[in-house]
């Protein structure tokens, strides 16, 4: 009976631990202490502030806060009050897990929206090109798809060649790092369009590898092979 | 015995757990304003204004990228544009279309130069804000000793 109390305790616990771990872990970090799961019932400890969980992991509780609330704006200002709050605007547009929590490309796609193409004419239409771009990837992950297609649906060639990708196959070296610090697709996605996190990987890394794909031997195997 | 300790601590455990919990609720979080939302603070602190920020989400509902980034000559770079109220009047970048005719005009201060005072220039949200370590600047040659 003792021991099913006991049980009960530790779940709402547990329960408790998640939440307070999810909805903030500056919380944890500030006064040093953890809670542990210890054989079977529920230990309090107390860490050195140095070793706490999650001290580097920023978590964003509202994501699309609205403008006297999101930390960047002055509410002390009157027009910040007028300012529309995002969830106002995205309203019944298609929804993702990151960047704007929208799906940009599908509510346009949808019809949801319609931003113009040109400044003052609300009629022109995108000079839209159909054209993938098969990468291959030296790593495991899959091969990139570049889709030409969503991105002439938002910009114009100038916008990215021959400045920022070379327009020519074979000429432009693009990493993953070079991305996360903003350069190649990084100009943009990481900024504005989409963000890199591990939710989205697959949104370009789309391709699945060819059958019988083995990861490549690094020369350090080639040279001095396993025996 | 070890039950009622077990039971005890349990009871204590929650307790605490809660305490935590609630100032985890209720504590200050940092900045969490709209991805892709860009702090300008150029000129604006020094000229004893509020630092610009502009909404890209609001924005693109309206327009696709072109329009700013290829016909008004917006660099794809924040704070990059050194653009001036003395620009924006003869209807260089945001004056283009912030004139009265397409979009509300220049007399409406406060809703561009909305920032919190000393705010820096930075792309809020952006993936290098996000990385822990701060990006590699670069050796610079020059400051070589050899």
């Amino acid at each position: 009976m003792v021991y099913q109390k006991n049980k009960i305790g530790s779940l709402l616990s547990v329960f408790m631990l998640t939440t307070m771990t999810v909805a903030s872990s500056q919380a944890v970090a500030d006064n040093g202490t953890e809670s542990v799961f210890a054989g079977g019932s529920f230990m309090v400890t107390q860490v050195n502030a140095a070793n706490t969980f999650n001290v580097n992991l920023k978590k964003v509780k509202d994501p699309n806060a609205a403008p006297p609330d999101d930390g960047i704006h002055d509410p002390e200002n009157p027009a910040t009050h007028v300012l529309q709050p995002p969830k106002d605007a995205y309203i019944g547009l298609p929804t993702t897990e990151f960047g704007n929590h929208i799906d940009w490309v599908k509510a346009i796609d949808d019809g949801l929206l319609k931003p113009r193409w040109e400044r003052t004419d609300p009629t022109a239409e995108p000079f839209v090109l159909d054209l993938d771009i098969v990468r291959p990837v030296k790593a495991s992950v899959p091969d990139v798809v570049f889709p030409h297609r969503q991105h002439t649906e938002w910009l114009s060639c100038s916008n990215c060649h021959p400045a920022i990708f070379v327009p020519q196959k074979g000429a432009n070296q693009i990493s993953m790092s070079a991305i996360l610090l903003g350069q190649k697709c990084g100009v943009c996605h990481g900024k504005v369009s989409f963000p890199i996190t591990t939710k989205s990987c697959r949104k370009c890394h789309s391709k699945p590898k060819p059958a019988g794909w083995k990861p490549p031997l690094s020369e350090a195997t080639l040279k001095n092979p396993w025996k | 015995m070890i039950s009622n300790a077990g039971r005890r601590l349990t009871g204590r455990t929650a307790l605490f757990g809660m305490v935590v919990w609630l100032f985890a609720v209720v504590a200050p979080t940092p900045a969490q304003a709209e991805y892709a939302d860009i702090v300008i603070n150029n000129y604006a602190d020094a000229a004893g204004m509020r630092p610009v920020v502009f909404p890209h989400w609001f924005h693109r509902i309206r327009f696709r990228c072109k329009v700013c980034h290829a016909d008004l000559g917006f660099k794809f770079k924040a704070g990059g544009n050194a653009i001036t109220m003395a620009k924006i009047i003869d209807g260089e970048f945001c004056g283009a279309c912030h004139n009265g005719e397409v979009s509300w005009s220049v007399e409406n201060c406060d809703m561009c130069h909305s920032g919190i005072p000393g705010t820096p220039t930075h792309f809020h949200g952006s993936t290098v804000q996000r990385l822990i370590a701060p990006p590699f600047k670069g050796v610079d040659q020059s400051k070589q000793t050899q």
